[in-house]
């Protein structure tokens, strides 16, 4: 089965929910839409859950028109970030639900029951509530009452953010296998790049109401067709500055300049904006050829694995994301090391113009 | 004993002294109620309480008390678990006001709708009937029922509804066997809010009765008035009056704590 969605925005009053937006998800993989808190996820899920309707455009379930439908015909299966399961029924009675309220036969609910129970590790808690529950057992409840009924889609809304940090990782892995093979449109709504990366799959970007790119989630990482997407997949944010192009070199104010490579060296001159990962920007000299600039430190994140520093270039604040732990003295200068080739090179419009040749 | 516990137990002996009182004098005879300061009953009667249990004026006034009062406490919870539902989970034009409105309601003094109400019954034919005084209390019970259960609803996560329209379940059922349910506190302490308001209220329901309906509370002041000073059976069935209410607090009231908690009651 396939979920299409053409055309589809919401209005709510004066403002727009959702800008006209259209997409086609296929069955087997994840399909994340990915953007931050507010850019439309949540509301893109609802529309095509039925749980809201459109105020333009049109949803298809293998070419048939479901826009007007109701969720209870859709036959879909949604989870949410808050772990929603009936607080009056055993874990058993909530998996069982969706069956039960389908008519499917008695005698095939137990089983259906406890192979989902199997797959989520629900076994020993099927006769409890989900208030005896912890957190990640009352995720995998909704879980389980996601996967238990053959749905042509599942709709996961951030599923993992309110689980803490160990039960997230261990959840995320399952995710994948205990989804695969079904068969049904899977859409995961994360705010988090990385997340998005570990899943694979296609990544549909969002930001502000709007769809910004849709892809093979490896590609559109590489390949960013604008800042807009460029900023939100990346984590921590994607360095930005204005830059000009004059001959073979990129000039950022009169401090800096590099050469430019591969498809950014035939670019007119011109105005451009210039974006760089943080994790291209190092604290060392890196063994590709590199460009130093030296800035100010200003703040630094070290979690033990990585080192974040930001720090003061040409009136802007940078990022530099590295691994292990990096030394830097807070408020006195350092000089960082950018790889030109890792640079993207966007036009006036927000466009990407063109990128330096390495990816990543 | 501690200093620090005096203030409570003087207190507690403070509140609980009318009701000593009166569980006193239901034992004794009118006699001695009426004949000095006597701190227990001198000479114990279980007479007030026979006559209460063997005259079907007395213990009728019971039965039709109950029996308006669940036909209210029904009538109100049905009304107003919908209309709550809309207020707590729809945005509709004026609905803030109409929700104020509803509350204005209890503002009014119930003398107020008493003429009216008496009116209004007798034209059409339902005047002395259990189903009048349940009828007229839900004028006050819906508003407070409607403003209980909103309270309760709205700390009911809206994801619950969608995951059971998502899971298939058609409005009807899941407001039924999932939502109800759910809240299921809210609805025990709503209904021992109605059952209090509707079990003291006595004007309305002395007014839209006269035989066959009457009250406890009507039969009380009419007896008072008839047979002159029968103290004890007064107190007797005073105390009888007290039990139900005690009965329903007992159950509800780890409820009450918990809606408490969540600030509309």
């Amino acid at each position: 089965m396939t979920l299409e969605l053409i055309d589809v925005s919401l209005r709510v009053g004066a403002d727009m929910h959702l800008y006209p937006t259209s997409l086609r998800l296929e069955p087997g993989e994840f399909n994340i839409l990915l953007g931050a808190t507010g850019a439309g996820k949540s509301t893109l899920i609802r529309l095509a859950a039925g749980l809201e309707r459109p105020t333009g455009g049109r949803i298809l379930v293998d070419g048939t028109d479901v826009t007007g439908m109701s969720p209870q015909k859709r036959n879909i299966s949604l989870v949410h970030q808050f772990f929603v399961n009936y607080p009056h029924l055993t874990v058993f009675e909530n998996i069982a639900s969706p069956l039960r309220v389908s008519r499917v036969p008695k005698s095939e609910i137990e089983g259906r029951v406890e192979e989902a129970a199997d797959i989520l590790q629900l076994r020993p808690m099927l006769h409890r509530r989900p208030q005896e529950l912890s957190g990640g057992q009352q995720q995998r409840t909704a879980l389980a009452r996601a996967i238990v009924k053959e749905s042509k889609a599942i709709f996961l809304d951030e599923p993992l953010a309110n689980l803490d940090y160990k039960l997230r990782e261990e959840l995320r892995e399952q995710l994948p296998e205990l989804l695969a093979g079904r068969g049904t449109v899977i859409v995961y709504a994360t705010s988090e790049p990385t997340e998005a990366l570990l899943l694979g799959g296609h990544t549909a970007l969002m930001r502000e109401g709007r769809l910004t790119q849709f892809g093979p989630t490896a590609e559109i990482y590489h390949q960013p067709r604008d800042v807009a997407s460029a900023s939100v997949f990346s984590d921590p944010p994607m360095n930005f500055a204005p830059v000009e192009k004059r001959g073979h070199r990129m000039h950022l104010g009169s401090a800096l300049d590099w050469p430019v490579y591969g498809a950014a060296a035939g670019l007119p001159d011109g105005a451009y904006t210039v974006g760089i990962r943080p994790h291209h920007i190092s604290p060392v000299d890196p063994p590709d050829p590199s460009i130093p600039i030296r800035g100010t430190v200003r703040i630094t994140e070290l979690s033990g694995s990585e080192s974040v520093a930001h720090f003061d270039i040409a009136d802007r604040v940078w990022v530099s994301q590295s691994a292990g732990v990096q030394q830097f003295q807070v408020g006195e200068p350092h000089e960082f090391h950018m790889v030109p080739t890792h640079c993207f090179y966007f036009a006036e419009d927000g466009k990407l113009a063109a990128k330096g040749i390495a990816d990543g | 004993m501690r200093p620090r516990s005096i203030v409570p137990i003087l207190y507690i002996l403070f509140l609980m002294l009318p009701i000593y009182w009166l569980v006193a004098m239901s034992f004794k005879t009118t006699n001695e109620i009426l004949g000095g300061f006597s701190l227990f009953p001198q000479e114990w009667t279980f007479d007030n309480y026979r006559t209460i249990f063997t005259d079907p004026t007395w213990y009728w006034g019971y039965f039709n008390s109950i029996i308006y009062v669940t036909m209210n406490t029904v009538i109100s919870l049905l009304a107003a678990l919908p209309a709550a539902y809309a207020f707590s989970r729809y945005s509709f034009l004026g609905d803030k006001h109409l929700f104020f409105w509803l509350l204005t309601n209890r503002m009014a003094p119930v003398a107020v709708f008493a003429l009216p109400f008496f009116q209004l019954y007798s034209a059409v034919g339902l005047f002395d009937t259990h189903l009048a005084v349940a009828l007229a209390h839900c004028l006050f019970n819906i508003p407070l029922a409607v403003w209980i259960l909103e309270g309760f609803m709205s700390g009911i996560p809206r994801e619950l509804d969608e995951s059971a329209f998502v899971d298939g379940y058609s409005f009807p059922r899941f407001f039924t066997t999932i939502f109800v349910p759910t809240i299921k506190a809210g609805i025990g302490v709503t209904a021992f809010f109605l059952f209090m308001f509707s079990w003291v209220e006595l004007l309305l329901a002395k007014t839209l009765t006269a035989v066959q309906a009457k009250p406890i509370a009507a039969v009380m002041t009419r007896t008072a008035s008839s047979a002159g000073y029968e103290l004890g059976l007064l107190a007797a069935a005073g105390v009888l009056t007290i039990i139900p209410g005690a009965i329903v607090i007992y159950f509800v009231r780890n409820y009450i704590a918990k809606g408490f908690a969540l600030g509309r009651v």
